[in-house]
Parts: structure tokens; C-alpha cells; sequence
């Protein structure tokens, strides 16, 4: 899944790094404040999806950064606690390249 | 397997004689996809019978092959933009103007699956203003098929993934098992109806604004323009149309002058008639 949206995103422009879990997706977020997007999975070892971006939201650094929850929790009471959370927008899996594109677009990183 | 040209021509007769749609040579596949999923779902062995019975007596087949052929993709808040000209630069000029009689008449033509009138009233929930005035959103399409499905409002997992932003989803829409559908408040917004856009308009109160997106594509440019006159004469004389953002009323309708956002194809009628297309070849 992760290298397919990382594919998906290389063919519309984006420069794309993977991180495994929340951990190393924070960290490597610290070390690069410039990132634009965040696709984040709800369910990761170590620090899920929401805790990642409840984190990420704590940092003044990152309040351009757009956090996008791509998971398989389709329940409306999760993604309402994701959007509360910080995130910009929630994905629900399986989507198609068509749905990632869309969601740029709202997220203004597209035209 | 594919359609014989003589197939083709059977249906391409009867959608542009029942709908005035065009399907020009080498849409072929287009016919292909559309008819053989109603094959099946008429217990009808192939594309090719299901063509062949359309040539008896004109019967309940002739309006199912019409819609199949009729009915387009849609998503909800389609190229984002519009809606966003709506909002920011339609709305307010309208509220200003009908602020007397705190009514405003929305039409959106060929609504298709209902993405379209159901994302124009959530854009007007987005203004606070509004919630006090009278708002009528009246969604027409040629296919009662598809007037049913907009009606009820269910849509699939991939449908509102698509396009929709998630604040939308979980603000408007109730999770009905593996659907998703909007609310009551939304749905009592719009009124569907039966409209085929090449017959003279019903009567209807003068929309305000006219949705049309991506229709007139469809048509050829005598139809294009009979269409485009005709939604001049009903809509409101200071009101405004949607067209798709690649279509133009240029050398169509000659009143209609286009107003400058670049990837929205807004109209409204100007005072004078508007100069037609010139090329150099």
C-alpha cells in the first residue's frame, strides 16, 4: 500500500520518503519541516495514526503541514475523533488514484 | 465482441432522436459498456439481441438502452473551483441583490446521481446568511433511474470518497451499512424531476442560477444552442449559468458573456450581444 501511494504521488510531482511506523514518521518529520503532506495509516505499530498526528499537531513547526488518514476504519465516530485530531482530510480504503488526486485538490497542493 | 457498425447506427439513432445526445463514430465502446450490463440485467444473452429487439415497437427497453447511454459519471464538488466561485463570488452578489426578497432559485440540469445539487447545498449551509432565507434547488435528468438513486441519497464508500472533503462527510451523511447516506436536511433542499433538455422547458420559477456542467458536450451545435437560448429565456436576467470549464456559449448564444475565472466557466446575460469566435486557418 505504502509503495503504491508512493508511486501514485512521484507521478504527480511530489518528492516521496516512507516511514514504517508513527516513531519514525514523527522523526523524520522533525528532521524535515518542510514536508507538505502527511498520508498517514491509522493502524502502524509503535505510534498509530492518531497519535501521530495528535503529536504532530502539538508542534507549532507544522502548521502547514496537511495530515491525510488513508485507512481502513470506514466507522464515522473515528474519522470525526481523526478530523478533531488534527487531520485535513480521511481516506477510506480501497480508494483509487482518482480519490488521492480529489483529496490534493481539495488540499490545495494540486490544481 | 464488439458492436457492428449497423448496431452502432440503431443506437445512435435513437439516443439522438430521444435525447438529442450525439455519440459520435468510434464511441462504440462507450455503447458496448453501457448496454451489456442491461443485457444482463434483462436476462438478455448479448449486447448485439438486446440491440436487435430495438428495432420492434417503441417499449419500456427503448427508455432503459436511453438512460444507460444518458447516465455519466459524477462526483460531488466536481473541479472544486465552482464551488468555490460560488461561494465567495456568486452568493454574495445574489444575497445583495434578492436581499428584499430573501428567495433564491437554483436549477441544476442533467444532476445525474444527485453530487451535484447535493454539493450546491452544502456550499449554501457554508453561509450562515442563508439559513433564514426560502432556497429551492430543483435537480432534473432524462433518466428516472437515476432520479430514484439522487433521491434517496445513498451513496457507495468509493462515491464519497470521491471529491467530497471529510468535514462534509461527517458533518452531512449517516453511515447506513456498507453506504453512506446524506441527511434529511440536505435531501429536503433539493427537488428531483423528470427534464429532457431537448424539449421546451416546463414552467418553473426563474432560477437564479443555472447549473450545467459538462451537458452540453453531449449535444451538437444547433441542439447546443436551441438549449442555451431557451435557458436564457427562463432563467432570472441578472442570474448566472455554470458551464463545464472547457465549454463556451460562444457563437452558441450571443448574450452570454463569460466572467473572468479562469477554470469556471460562469456566465451571465450582458447587455449587448457578444462577438463570435474568429479563427485564422
Amino acid at each position: 500500500m505504502r509503495l503504491m501511494l508512493s508511486r501514485m504521488l512521484q507521478e504527480l510531482g511530489f518528492e516521496v520518503s516512507q516511514a514504517g511506523h508513527g516513531r519514525e514518521a514523527l522523526t523524520h518529520l522533525q528532521s524535515h519541516e518542510d514536508t507538505d503532506l502527511a498520508l498517514v495509516d491509522w493502524n502502524m505499530p509503535e505510534m498509530n495514526g492518531l497519535e501521530l498526528v495528535e503529536a504532530v499537531r502539538q508542534d507549532a513547526r507544522f502548521t502547514n503541514l496537511r495530515m491525510m488518514m488513508v485507512t481502513t476504519e470506514t466507522e464515522m465516530s473515528q474519522m470525526a475523533r481523526a478530523l478533531g485530531a488534527g487531520a485535513n482530510e480521511y481516506v477510506m480504503k480501497p480508494f483509487t488514484r482518482d480519490v488521492i488526486a480529489d483529496k490534493l485538490r481539495i488540499l490545495g497542493l494540486t490544481e | 465482441m464488439a458492436i457492428t457498425q449497423a448496431e452502432f447506427d440503431i443506437v445512435r439513432t435513437l439516443i439522438r432522436g430521444e435525447a438529442g445526445i450525439v455519440l459520435e463514430q468510434g464511441k462504440e465502446y462507450l455503447v458496448e459498456a453501457r448496454l451489456s450490463p442491461l443485457a444482463r440485467r434483462e436476462g438478455i444473452a448479448s449486447t448485439s439481441d438486446l440491440i436487435a429487439q430495438l428495432g420492434r415497437l417503441k417499449g419500456p427497453l427503448h427508455t432503459k438502452v436511453v438512460e444507460a447511454m444518458t447516465t455519466n459519471e459524477t462526483i460531488f464538488f466536481r473541479d472544486v473551483e465552482p464551488f468555490e466561485v460560488l461561494r465567495k463570488e456568486i452568493l454574495p452578489k445574489l444575497i445583495e441583490a434578492r436581499r428584499t426578497s430573501r428567495r433564491l432559485q437554483i436549477w441544476c440540469g442533467a444532476s445525474s446521481t444527485g453530487q451535484e445539487p447535493y454539493s450546491i447545498a452544502m456550499t449554501l449551509l457554508d453561509i450562515p446568511e442563508l439559513a433564514s432565507w426560502k432556497v429551492d434547488i430543483l435537480a432534473t435528468d432524462i433518466s428516472t433511474d437515476v432520479l430514484a438513486r439522487a433521491r434517496g441519497g445513498l451513496y457507495s464508500q468509493l462515491e464519497v470518497n470521491r471529491g467530497l472533503p471529510a468535514t462534509h462527510l461527517v458533518k452531512y451523511f449517516e453511515k447506513k451499512g456498507l453506504e453512506w447516506q446524506i441527511n434529511d436536511k440536505i435531501r429536503s433542499m433539493v427537488r428531483f424531476e423528470f427534464l429532457n433538455l431537448m424539449k421546451p422547458l416546463p414552467s418553473m420559477t426563474a432560477p437564479d442560477i443555472v447549473f450545467l456542467r459538462n451537458v452540453l458536450i453531449y449535444f451538437d451545435t444547433a441542439d447546443k444552442s436551441a438549449i442555451l437560448t431557451r435557458i436564457r429565456g427562463v432563467m432570472r436576467q441578472d442570474g448566472y449559468l455554470f458551464l463545464g470549464a472547457a465549454e463556451t456559449t460562444r457563437s452558441l448564444d450571443d448574450r452570454f458573456e463569460r466572467l473572468p475565472f479562469s477554470k469556471t466557466g460562469c456566465y451571465r446575460i450582458g447587455s449587448e450581444p457578444q462577438p463570435a469566435l474568429r479563427a485564422l486557418a
